[in-house]
C-alpha cells in the first residue's frame, strides 16, 4: 500500500469511485463545480477548496453547482434521498448549518422513527469544520456535539487520508443520513490510500498509538496533536495510549472501555468548546462505567466557552495543543510508573 | 356543460371529498372524549383541493404535505385504517404509533409525510422531483402548504430551486385565510400568494378551491407543463377550513357566523353534488351509495383504532436508524 | 574491523523502528546471527541480529527511542579498535547519514505490478544472479509475509515475491478459486519475467500453489520449498478459516490471527488494523470466501497433491505446535524436513533467522 495521496485527493477518489459505481449517487452544493451559469468554465473552482475539482467533467449531470440557498438545496438533498437517490450534498463551511438546520433536525433525522420505520433516507452532508485557518468565529466550528447530539444521524470525523476515503464510501452506501466533517487543517495531510474501493465502517475507533500509562481519547485533527503529546510524554517515560473515535455517533464505548481499564487514566481531547460536548460526554461514560478501573480524575483538555477568535495569536491558544495535553498528562500520571 | 372527466372519475373525487369529510367529523367528535392524544388539525372544508390536485397523480408522482394533512394522505390513497390508528397512537398505525396526525406518511403511494414543520415539505418536494429528473422517470412532486407557510424561506427556496434547475415541481398554496390564528390578508405582503411566482419565473395560478372542478383544470395544465419539462408552476387554491387550527380552538379570530355561512354556501361536497346533479352526470343514488359505504369505512376504522393494540416497549427504541451499533 | 549497525528496513513501508530492548550490552560478545536488540515497527517486532561477529563496543540509541531506518544503533568490533578509531567511524557514518535519511521515502525496494492473464499482479523483486527463488504466500496474507526472509534469501540470489491473485494488492476476482487458477497467476508472472526455471518457496496454502505449479510444469521447478504447506494431508483448521473469513472488525479478528502464532504477543492492534484494511477491499471478501469454499470446504482440505513431492528435491519447514495445518503432514515425504519445536503456523516470521538458514544451505545445495 505504498501509494501516498492527501486527505482533499482521498474524498476526490471516493466520490468518483461511488460516482462510477453507483448511478444514484450524486453532488450538490455551492459552487461543488464552479461556474454554473458563469461566462468562464464550468468545474472553475471543484468546490471552495477544489476537493470536487475534476468530479463535473466525468459526471455532468450529476455534480450540481446549487444557488446560495441552504434551505433549499438540503432540503432537495433529504427529499431525494427518501426517493431512491445518494444525494452528497455539501453544505462547505459547517458553520452554515445555521442556515438549514431544520432539514437535518426535523426531517431527515426524524423521518425513519418518525414514519414508523418505513422510510430510508441515504444522505451524506459532507462540510469543512474546525479551527486554525484563521477563519474566525463563522467559519471555524466543530458542532459535532450538536450533531452527536441528535438522534437519527451519524458523525463521522476522519483524522487520516485513508479514513476518509473509506469512511466516505461507507457514508455514502449507508442508508441512514450521515454528517461527515472534514477538517480543513488535515485536507493537505499525506497516507496511504489503497486504490480500491473500501469501507471503514462506523463506531470503530482506532488505536493509534498502543501504550500503558494514559489513556487519550480524541478524534478529528486532534489525533494528529495527541500523536504529538504522546511522542513527547515517551521521553519523560510516560505511555500514552491514543484512540481516534473516528465517529462520534455511533460512539466505540467498548473500546475506550477497555483501554481506560487497562490504563486506569483518561484525558479527553477535543477541539471543540467545553459544555455538552464529545469531552463532558465521554469523561461521563467513563465515570460511570469504569470508575472502579480509574486512578486518577478524568482530564479534559478542550477550546475554551468562547467563539473561535480571528487573530493568530488568539486562535493559537484556543486550539488545544500538545504542551495542553502534556500538562494534562502529566496531572494524573503515576510518577512510580515513570521509574 | 359538459366534463372531460368520466363518471368514474367523478365517482372516486366524491368518494375522496366524502371520505376526508367523514373522517375529519368523526374526528371532530372523537377528539373531545379526550381518547385521541396530541393534537389533530382537520382538513375539513379544503376537500376539492386535495382531491382536484390528487386526480392528476399517480403512485409514482409525490406529494409533501403539511400539518393538516389528512385529506392530502386519503386523496394520495393512504389506508384508511392506518391513518385512523396512528392518529389514536397504535401499533397498527401506518407509522406504527410514532408519528401520530402531522407524521402520516406513505413513501409507496407517494406521500413524502405529513409534516410539523411549517414550509419544511417544500425542498423535499423539490428533492423528490429532482430525484426524477435524475432517473429520467415521468414523475412529479407536489409541494402543499398554507398562506401561512408560504411566508417561509424554506417555500421561497424550494420555488427558486425548481425554477432555475427546471423541475417537474408544483407549489400548491391552500390560502385559506389564517395561519393559525393570524389572518393572511395581513401577514401575506402581496395582494395573491400567486403573484409571488413571477419573482421564481413561474406561472402563477389562481383557483377557486371550493370548486373541484377548477381546482382539476388548473392542476391539468401545471402538471402536464411539469411533465413535459418546463419547470413547476404555482397554484393558489383559495379555500376555508371549516374548524379551527387545531380541535380546541375556539376560532375567536373568526368573524361572527363566519363558518356558519361557509359551510351552507360554500361546502365543496354540495356544490360538487349540486353540479353533477344538475348536468347529469351523477345521480342522487350513486351520491347516496357513496354517503353509506363511506360512512361504514370510518365507523370500522375508529372501531379498529379503538380495539387496536398500543406500540410495546421495545417500540420505543426501534428504527431510529436502518443499522446502528 | 568496526562494524555499524543500523536500524533495518523490514518490508515495503517501514521508515523508522523503536528501539525495545538491548539484549546485549557494550563489551559483550556477539555471534553473527545472534538477536543484539528488539526493535518495534507499526507493523511488528523482532530482534536485529548481528550481521557480523565480534565485541559490541558502543549502543547509541536508547531503549524507546525512535529512529529512521539506516540510523545507527551500535557499533561491533571484529578484533582490535582504539575509541579514537571508533570515534572517527561513527563520526564518518554520522555526517553521511543525514542525506541517506531524507531519501529514505523513496529509496528502498519497491513492489510493481504488472498485468498477468487480464489480472493485475503485485510483486517484489529483491537481489540478482543465480537461479531465482519465487515465494508464496498462503490465505490472506501476502509478500510482506515474507517480510523477515525475503531480504536474507536475496543476499544470495534474486527472489520475487508475489500478492496471489485476491491478495494483497493484485487484482482480486477470481474465476474459479480452484489452486489451478493460482498456479497459472504464479506460471504467468514467471513467464512475464522471462524466467524459465526458479526455487520456488510455498507458505500454507502457498505450498499448495507451489506444488501444484511443479504438477503443471515441473521442468520449471529446480526445488520446492514448503512451509507448514497445504495439499499434504486432510487436516485443516475450518474454525479458524471461517473465523478468518467471517471476521470484520478487530475483536473478531484477534482471536484468529493469535492461533497463528506461538507468542500471541505479536498479533498487536497494528496487524489487526493492517489485516482489516486488507479484508475491508472490496473482492477481498469475496475472494477469500471463494477459495475457503473451493479448497478447505468444511475445515478438510479438498486437494491432496502429496504424490508432487519428491519429483524434485524438496525441503518441507513446520513449526511443531503449528494450529492450523498440523506438523504430521510431514511425515512420509521424499524430502529434507525440518519441524521447528514450539513454532506456529507462521514459523516463516516468528523464526524467521532458523527458516532462512535452512533455506539458505539448502537452496545452496541444489
Amino acid at each position: 500500500m505504498a501509494r501516498k495521496i492527501s486527505y482533499q485527493q482521498a474524498i476526490n477518489e471516493a466520490l468518483a469511485q461511488e460516482m462510477r459505481r453507483d448511478q444514484s449517487v450524486f453532488i450538490i452544493g455551492q459552487d461543488v463545480s464552479g461556474g454554473t451559469g458563469s461566462p468562464g468554465e464550468q468545474d472553475a473552482w471543484g468546490g471552495v477548496l477544489g476537493v470536487t475539482k475534476g468530479l463535473y467533467p466525468e459526471f455532468p449531470e450529476r455534480v450540481l453547482d446549487a444557488p446560495l440557498s441552504e434551505v433549499g438545496y438540503v432540503g432537495m438533498a433529504v427529499g431525494a434521498a427518501t426517493r431512491g437517490m445518494r444525494p452528497v450534498c455539501e453544505l462547505m463551511f459547517v458553520d452554515f448549518i445555521g442556515c438549514c438546520l431544520d432539514q437535518l433536525l426535523n426531517q431527515a433525522a426524524k423521518f425513519r422513527y418518525m414514519f414508523g420505520g418505513k422510510t430510508t433516507t441515504p444522505l451524506v452532508i459532507r462540510a469543512m469544520y474546525g479551527a486554525g485557518l484563521r477563519a474566525a468565529a463563522q467559519h471555524s466550528q466543530m458542532l459535532t456535539s450538536m450533531w452527536t447530539h441528535i438522534p437519527g444521524l451519524k458523525v463521522v470525523c476522519p483524522a487520516t487520508p485513508y479514513d476518509a476515503k473509506g469512511m466516505l464510501i461507507q457514508a455514502i452506501r449507508d442508508n441512514d443520513p450521515v454528517i461527515f466533517l472534514e477538517h480543513k487543517m488535515l485536507y493537505s495531510l499525506q497516507g496511504e490510500v489503497p486504490e480500491e474501493l473500501y469501507t471503514v465502517p462506523f463506531g470503530e475507533a482506532n488505536f493509534v498509538r498502543e501504550g500503558r500509562d494514559v489513556t487519550l481519547v480524541t478524534y478529528g485533527r486532534m489525533v494528529h496533536i495527541a500523536l504529538e503529546a504522546a511522542a513527547n510524554l515517551a521521553r519523560q517515560d510516560i505511555d500514552c495510549e491514543v484512540l481516534d473515535l473516528r465517529t462520534t455517533s455511533p460512539l466505540d464505548e467498548d473500546s475506550i472501555l477497555e483501554s481506560v481499564e487497562k490504563t486506569g487514566r483518561l484525558v479527553v481531547i477535543d477541539e471543540s468548546n467545553p459544555r455538552c460536548s464529545i469531552a463532558t460526554d465521554i469523561s461521563a461514560l467513563v465515570a460511570q462505567r469504569a470508575f472502579a478501573a480509574l486512578r486518577a480524575p478524568i482530564e479534559m483538555v478542550t477550546a475554551p466557552h468562547t467563539p473561535v477568535p480571528f487573530s493568530d495569536a488568539l486562535e493559537d491558544l484556543y486550539i488545544p495543543d500538545a504542551a495542553k495535553i502534556e500538562a494534562a498528562v502529566l496531572k494524573i500520571a503515576d510518577k512510580r510508573n515513570a521509574a | 356543460m359538459s366534463t372531460h372527466l368520466s363518471t368514474d372519475q367523478l365517482l372516486h373525487a366524491y368518494t375522496v371529498m366524502r371520505t376526508i369529510r367523514d373522517f375529519e367529523e368523526r374526528l371532530h367528535v372523537e377528539f373531545a372524549t379526550g381518547e385521541i392524544p396530541g393534537f389533530v388539525h382537520l382538513y375539513a372544508g379544503q376537500e376539492a383541493s386535495a382531491a382536484g390536485v390528487m386526480a392528476h397523480l399517480n403512485d409514482d408522482d409525490c406529494i409533501a404535505s403539511n400539518h393538516r394533512g389528512h385529506g392530502h394522505c386519503i386523496a394520495k390513497g393512504v389506508d384508511v385504517f392506518g391513518m385512523m390508528a396512528e392518529i389514536y397512537g397504535k401499533k397498527t398505525g401506518v407509522c406504527g404509533g410514532k408519528g401520530g396526525s402531522m407524521h402520516i406518511a406513505d413513501q409507496e403511494k407517494g406521500m413524502l409525510g405529513a409534516n410539523g414543520i411549517v414550509g419544511a415539505g417544500a425542498p423535499l418536494a423539490a428533492g423528490a422531483a429532482l430525484a426524477s429528473k435524475l432517473k429520467g422517470s415521468q414523475g412529479v412532486a407536489v409541494a402543499f402548504f398554507g398562506d401561512g407557510g408560504s411566508n417561509e424561506g424554506a417555500v421561497f427556496e424550494a420555488m427558486n430551486l425548481a425554477s432555475i434547475m427546471k423541475l417537474p415541481c408544483l407549489f400548491v398554496a391552500e390560502n385559506n385565510g389564517y395561519a393559525e390564528a393570524t389572518g393572511s390578508g395581513w401577514s401575506v405582503a402581496c395582494k395573491d400568494i400567486a403573484e409571488r411566482a413571477v419573482g421564481f419565473g413561474m406561472p402563477g395560478v389562481i383557483v377557486d378551491g371550493n370548486d373541484f372542478f377548477a381546482v382539476h383544470a388548473a392542476l391539468g395544465v401545471a402538471v402536464e407543463r411539469a411533465r413535459r419539462g418546463e419547470g413547476p408552476t404555482l397554484v393558489e387554491v383559495k379555500l376555508s377550513r371549516f374548524y379551527g387550527h387545531f380541535e380546541g380552538d375556539a376560532q375567536t379570530y373568526r368573524g361572527p357566523d363566519e363558518v356558519k355561512n361557509l359551510r351552507e354556501t360554500q361546502d365543496c361536497l354540495a356544490l360538487f353534488r349540486q353540479r353533477c346533479q344538475a348536468e347529469g352526470w351523477l345521480d342522487a343514488a350513486q351520491f347516496e351509495r357513496i354517503d353509506g359505504e363511506v360512512a361504514q369505512l370510518i365507523e370500522d376504522a375508529v372501531r379498529l383504532a379503538k380495539s387496536d393494540p398500543k406500540p410495546q416497549a421495545a417500540d420505543l427504541l426501534s428504527d431510529v436508524y436502518v443499522a446502528y451499533r | 574491523m568496526i562494524h555499524t549497525l543500523t536500524m533495518p528496513k523490514w518490508g515495503l513501508s517501514m521508515t523508522e523502528g523503536r528501539i525495545d530492548i538491548w539484549l546485549k550490552q557494550p563489551g559483550d560478545r556477539v555471534e553473527k546471527g545472534e538477536a543484539v536488540l528488539d526493535v518495534e515497527t507499526d507493523k511488528i517486532s523482532s530482534s536485529v541480529e548481528a550481521p557480523f561477529s565480534g565485541v559490541l563496543r558502543r549502543v547509541l540509541a536508547l531503549s524507546d527511542e525512535t529512529l529512521p531506518v539506516g540510523a545507527l544503533l551500535g557499533v561491533v568490533v571484529e578484533g582490535e579498535a582504539s575509541d579514537a578509531e571508533i570515534d572517527a567511524v561513527i563520526e564518518g557514518f554520522q555526517a553521511g547519514f543525514v542525506s541517506n535519511a531524507a531519501e529514505a521515502e523513496t529509496a528502498g525496494p519497491s513492489a510493481q505490478k504488472v498485468e498477468v492473464g487480464g489480472r493485475l499482479l503485485r510483486y517484489l523483486d529483491l537481489g540478482e544472479g543465480g537461479t531465482p527463488l519465487v515465494l508464496v504466500h498462503g490465505f490472506g496474507g501476502d509478500l510482506n509475509n515474507w517480510l523477515f526472509n525475503q531480504p536474507a534469501l536475496a543476499a544470495e540470489r534474486r527472489v520475487i515475491a508475489l500478492d496471489l491473485p485476491g491478495h494483497g494488492e493484485s487484482g482480486k476476482t477470481l474465476r474459479s478459486g480452484e489452486a489451478a487458477e493460482l498456479s497459472e497467476a504464479v506460471l504467468g508472472l514467471l513467464d512475464h519475467l522471462q524466467l524459465d526455471r526458479v526455487h520456488l518457496a510455498g507458505h500454507s496454502m502457498g505450498g499448495l500453489v507451489a506444488l501444484t505449479v511443479a504438477e503443471q510444469a515441473p521442468a520449471r521447478v529446480v526445488s520446492l520449498t514448503l512451509i507448514a504447506s497445504a495439499g499434504l494431508g486432510a487436516d485443516i483448521n475450518g474454525d479458524y478459516l471461517q473465523g478468518f473469513a467471517d471476521a470484520n472488525n478487530r475483536n473478531a479478528l484477534k482471536p484468529q490471527l493469535v492461533q497463528l502464532f506461538s507468542d500471541p504477543a505479536l498479533v498487536t492492534r497494528q496487524m489487526l488494523e493492517d489485516m482489516l484494511k486488507f479484508k475491508r477491499l472490496e473482492g477481498v471478501d469475496q475472494a477469500l470466501r471463494q477459495l475457503n469454499g473451493v479448497l478447505f470446504d468444511g475445515g478438510r482440505q479438498k486437494v491432496d497433491v502429496r504424490h508432487v513431492v519428491g519429483r524434485q528435491p524438496s525441503l518441507v519447514i513446520w513449526g511443531s505446535d503449528d494450529a492450523i495445518i498440523p506438523a504430521n503432514h510431514a511425515q512420509g515425504l521424499e524430502a529434507q524436513v525440518e519441524i521447528l519445536p514450539g513454532q506456529g503456523h507462521m514459523v516463516q516470521l516468528e523464526a524467521a533467522e532458523q527458516v532462512n538458514q535452512l533455506m539458505l544451505a539448502f537452496l545452496k545445495r541444489h
